[in-house]
């Protein structure tokens, strides 16, 4: 029987870019960046993969739609392998995945926010102000405010725009 | 599947012991938050608590994984949630304290929190490389938490009469549960010997340092040392964990090896 020729690591990776994010479909698994690695183990295609939460209720849906779309490709076996560390940050958004982001309506995650260890600075709570900026994905205002350090999945804090009203989603820093 | 290596020098009673230990305080404090799905007093509130369950529980997973795979007997995550008795448990009596109102579910997840918070700090330096990474996740998440619960109880406390009241009562009634984060015993005593674990006692500083300054811009008055309850780290727990496991176990009781 002939075997079909097997298919390069990029090619893999470009079939990965079209495989959208079960809850925010606009990106891409790849733009999540949440594919650590792609290799071949003798006849199995492995896939590495960082979960965003550890609880986070699309993991398992994310593996199937992986095994999905390699074995539409005809790709026979794969394996969807966890790597917990180093754990996934927002980081690993790619450029174009922010711009989806925002185009959608969510504001994408500003770098080298997220809690470090260092608890807020008592006289930045006192006082109201932040470290934070966060630009509203609508009408592009910088006036904003928070309205919960959790949103609709558990990628997202809920946010609102002070001039334009409209509440909306940032994808927070971890 | 190979059998886990553990650390040389460390025992796998005690591996096992404080992978329960950590694995059940976020099992029961997860299904404990997840009890306000859907009847939180706002919707922001109602996602936040829910979304820190669904941490706690995902957290679960990662720590009752690992100590199925250290035990070596075949078990699996899920069986040790859902097919263990009570006393088999391990978790802080803390964490299974009823939620009663907001305020006393917000003062346990805030004197949870600025604990675990710290635990998982200390354990990304694990020389146990697996439970290191377990905490290098789950440690961003917590910070979240613990970001949450410490505004909530400054904004309550220090708000109305009536919210000042409450979280004042909130914080006397759980204070007597809060002596057990820090207690040792011969587990804790080798697995900190070889670096898998910070000492207990260790992290007390921090937590009171976190605490106090937190109850001092809340207005509310540090309740004096007085005894302080402990047995749920060797599976002696209050009446409340049975009920807890008995709406949690239900379904695998009745329909084992039930799946969807």
């Amino acid at each position: 029987m002939d075997v079909a020729p097997r298919p390069s690591i990029d090619e893999v990776w470009h079939w990965l870019r079209q495989v959208p994010d079960p809850e925010i479909p606009v990106i891409s698994l790849t733009d999540l960046g949440i594919i650590r690695n792609v290799a071949w183990q003798d006849d199995t295609l492995v896939v590495t993969v960082t979960p965003t939460y550890s609880g986070c209720p699309a993991t398992s849906i994310i593996n199937l739609d992986i095994e999905t779309a390699l074995t539409q490709k005809g790709i026979a076996k794969v394996r969807v392998e966890r790597q917990l560390s180093p754990a996934w940050t927002t980081d690993w958004l790619s450029a174009e995945g922010r711009e989806k982001l925002r185009a959608y309506g969510i504001a994408p995650p500003i770098d080298g926010t997220a809690p470090d260890g260092i608890l807020m600075k008592r006289i930045d709570r006192l006082s109201g102000t932040s470290n934070l900026s966060i630009s509203c994905p609508r009408c592009g205002s910088a006036q904003t405010e928070k309205i919960s350090q959790f949103g609709s999945t558990p990628c997202k804090a809920s946010y609102r725009c002070t001039d334009c009203l409209e509440p909306f989603d940032y994808f927070k820093c971890i | 599947m190979a059998v886990a290596a553990f650390h040389p020098s460390v025992s796998q009673a005690a591996l096992l012991e404080f992978l329960l230990r950590i694995g059940d305080n976020a099992l029961i404090l997860g299904h404990r938050v997840s009890e306000w799905c859907g009847h939180s007093p706002a919707l922001e509130e109602d996602i936040a608590l829910s979304n820190t369950a669904l941490d706690l529980i995902g957290q679960t997973q990662l720590w009752l994984g690992l100590a199925g795979e250290v035990e070596g007997k075949g078990r699996s995550a899920d069986d040790l949630a859902y097919l263990r008795d009570g006393f088999d448990f391990r978790n802080i009596l803390l964490v299974e304290r009823p939620n009663a109102d907001f305020g006393k579910t917000l003062m346990r997840q805030f004197l949870f929190d600025a604990w675990h918070y710290l635990l998982l700090r200390a354990l990304r330096d694990s020389s146990d490389k697996r439970i290191a990474d377990i905490a290098e996740k789950a440690f961003k998440e917590v910070s979240y938490h613990l970001d949450r619960s410490r505004d909530l109880v400054i904004r309550l406390g220090d708000g109305t009469t009536e919210s000042h009241r409450r979280m004042q009562e909130a914080l006397e009634d759980h204070w007597p549960y809060t002596g057990e984060m820090f207690l040792a015993d011969g587990f804790d005593a080798e697995l900190a010997e070889a670096g898998v674990i910070p000492a207990p006692e260790s992290l007390k500083a921090g937590w009171e340092e976190i605490i106090s300054e937190a109850l001092l811009e809340a207005t509310l008055k540090k309740p004096a040392d007085g005894y302080m309850h402990k047995g749920g780290r060797r599976g002696v727990h209050t009446e409340y964990l049975g009920f807890i496991l008995s709406e949690m176990q239900f379904l695998q009781r009745a329909y084992p090896g039930a799946t969807w």
